[in-house]
């Protein structure tokens, strides 16, 4: 789960990280009050969404008086604003931050992340901050600093040390840093964040350090034992489908193409989108009903998806494990008896229960298609399109 | 011969009173799998049909000398099962949940490395040795016994792969799905390792996906290491980047963990690459 910059620098603060002094603003008001709070200029305008690149897109602006405060939050809420991260289409600004200016020295780049490979918690530094770290990573990778940490240990003061050196960071910062950094670990590891970046992490001209960034991802699976993050969630930014689909524990996510697709198990389902590419047509979703779904979420499944105005035909794709086929059809015959099946439906089933399953579409008398295989699943379901 | 398991492997269910538990011990049971015991905290005295029923793993372990668990337990105690396990004694740990919480799986990986023992997955579709052993929740009768060995990050995808090879009458040695987690217990190479060591193995299917670079690492395993040949499939050429596909390792990530950047890999290391599900076991017949 994503959150903005202004809800990840409110928990830095928590955990002593160094941020600058700043608040969220919804209104081009509150932005005006949040800047006469601040006691001074320049301050920082900056368009709260969950996408990286909002600078170079014209989100990010510095404000020397209270008019050019009112003119920038006016022109910045509401604007569409196009990242590289956020597709050609753009994210509407609803929320401001509005920050205290900083006199940078120098922009560094820090995050933390899960590395899949060592089962660690590695530490990325780079003296070249402001800068994508893909980037960077790809042209000079020896200036990237990889500390590995193990989880049963924790930070240990050499490796806060070997992060410091390897940035550079005066000897007048060194001890503040390494607060930074033990702190952003203990709020890692708190709130089981699955990443947490600062780009850029500034020195400035009083060798003081502070995220001028925040960037911070939860891991999904773990907010169950942080109800206080879950109001951070900002359904603004998801795709209400998406968000319809999350309700029911479905794993959905929207796509530009007509054919839609209802498939058990995460590895077929991705399969099952690139065999509707395959074939000549183009996924509308992804959709993964789960190992373990029951009937309802498969009806919700369906009505999600036949709600979808750019569906055109739907391929059903079940492999029965977990998920038993009887319990899939059951499913399948609630949603064709609430919602209704006004477009072609091809559906392929084997596996556990299988003849059950089929037992139960037949006994239903919908309208639907039947596939021997998924080759032959394939083609029928190009041909409803085509 | 086969990898890992067979028709001795004493096998116990964690989290066999659950509704998952309990169907799916059934199945095994069905299918041939000795499963010894189960364990339930709380529970134990009673009995899941004839299986009796232990408060932990270590009663079971000492009266029955399971040297297998198959985990159903809910995510926020997955961990602590896996644990549970391993400290019992247990040489290998088959997780079927799915949802455990990452930090929670990197300190579990961390842990067992002090221990002798194995995990398979979590989130994943566990391990088969057909008509011998299932420790798992894929459909027994869409497997036959051969000399395939299929491994996978995906549940249902394996079953698909299996049946198209069962239909063509290629039979499998053992298939292992090693799940769709970021951090998981035994990974390709392992498995690639003891396929090459099994004398009933001729051939390896490999399926992969997006996310990570588990699957680059084991194209270049392949190709210093292996002898037998191997087939592999990814899914998920046309996920988008950025969004997490169902699994929770499966997300490209920047420009790391494509589907494209892997099929390069195989190809430049020697693996016979389908990229058309539908064709997949035609061709294992034509390279095996």
């Amino acid at each position: 789960m994503k959150i903005h910059e202004y809800q990840a620098k409110e928990l830095f603060r928590k955990y002593n990280v160094p941020v600058p002094d700043g608040n969220a603003a919804f209104s081009v008001e509150e932005a005006k009050e949040s800047a006469a709070n601040l006691g001074g200029f320049p301050v920082v305008v900056k368009a709260q969404i969950h996408a990286g690149g909002r600078g170079k897109g014209g989100g990010v602006k510095l404000a020397s008086s209270m008019e050019e405060v009112e003119t920038l939050a006016g022109q910045i809420l509401g604007m569409t604003l196009v990242t590289h991260q956020t597709g050609p289409e753009g994210k509407l600004v609803k929320k401001l931050l509005i920050e205290a200016g900083q006199k940078i020295e120098k922009e560094l780049y820090l995050s933390l992340l899960v590395d899949r490979a060592t089962a660690s918690i590695v530490i990325m530094a780079s003296r070249d901050g402001g800068m994508d770290i893909e980037e960077v990573a790809a042209n000079t990778p020896e200036r990237i600093i990889k500390v590995y940490i193990d989880p049963l240990m924790g930070i240990q003061g050499y490796q806060l040390r070997q992060v410091g050196f390897g940035l550079e960071i005066p000897p007048a910062a060194m001890k503040q840093f390494s607060q930074l950094l033990s702190n952003l670990y203990k709020f890692f590891i708190a709130n089981d964040c699955s990443m947490v970046e600062i780009n850029p992490l500034i020195l400035t001209s009083d060798d003081k350090v502070l995220a001028l960034d925040a960037k911070v991802d939860f891991d999904s699976n773990a907010l169950y034992r942080h109800k206080d993050l879950m109001g951070l969630r900002d359904l603004d930014e998801e795709d209400p489908l998406e968000v319809e689909a999350s309700k029911f524990n479905l794993n959905y996510i929207n796509l530009d193409g007509n054919v839609g697709n209802i498939v058990n198990g995460a590895g077929l389902a991705m399969a099952t989108m690139d065999i509707i590419k395959n074939a000549g047509a183009t996924p509308a979703n992804f959709m993964d009903v789960g190992g373990g779904a029951t009937s309802e979420q498969v009806e919700n499944a369906f009505r999600i998806i036949l709600d979808d105005d750019k569906v055109k035909a739907l391929l059903v794709n079940i492999f029965g494990g977990i998920l038993r086929c009887d319990i899939f059809a059951r499913g399948v015959v609630d949603a064709a008896r609430k919602t209704g099946i006004d477009i072609p439906v091809v559906v392929r089933m084997e596996g556990t229960n299988v003849d059950e399953g089929k037992k139960i579409l037949d006994d239903a008398g919908l309208n639907l298609t039947s596939a021997f295989d998924l080759s032959d699943a394939a083609r029928k379901i190009a041909a409803a399109v085509n | 011969m086969s990898i890992f398991i067979n028709k001795d492997t004493k096998v116990l269910v964690q989290g066999i009173t659950g509704n998952e538990g309990s169907f799916h011990t059934r199945q095994c049971i069905a299918y041939g799998t000795n499963i010894v015991a189960g364990v339930t905290p709380g529970k134990g005295g009673q009995k899941m049909d004839d299986v009796p029923v232990f408060n932990t793993v270590r009663q079971v372990v000492e009266e029955t000398g399971a040297t297998a668990s198959l985990i159903f337990v809910p995510p926020p105690f997955g961990a602590d099962a896996i644990m549970e396990a391993a400290d019992a004694g247990v040489d290998l740990i088959v997780t079927i949940t799915e949802g455990i919480p990452i930090l929670d799986m990197v300190k579990v990986k961390n842990f067992l490395a002090a221990k002798n023992c194995r995990l398979i997955g979590p989130n994943c579709p566990g391990i088969i040795t057909p008509d011998e052993c299932k420790i798992g929740i894929m459909p027994g009768n869409i497997h036959k016994k051969g000399n395939i060995g299929v491994i996978s990050r995906s549940g249902t995808l394996t079953y698909e792969v299996v049946d198209q090879l069962t239909k063509l009458g290629m039979g499998q040695s053992t298939c292992i799905g090693i799940g769709g987690d970021p951090v998981n217990g035994t990974n390709f190479i392992d498995v690639l390792e003891a396929f090459q060591n099994d004398d009933e193995t001729t051939g390896i299917v490999m399926v992969g996906e997006i996310g990570g670079s588990a699957e680059e690492e084991a194209a270049m395993y392949i190709k210093e290491n292996l002898t037998k040949p191997v087939v592999g499939f990814i899914a998920g050429l046309t996920a988008p980047p950025g969004r997490r596909m169902g699994h929770a390792g499966a997300i490209i990530s920047g420009s790391s963990g494509t589907g494209a950047a892997k099929i390069a890999a195989f190809k430049d290391n020697g693996i016979h690459v389908c990229e058309n599900l539908g064709q997949i076991g035609q061709v294992c017949k034509d390279v095996f």
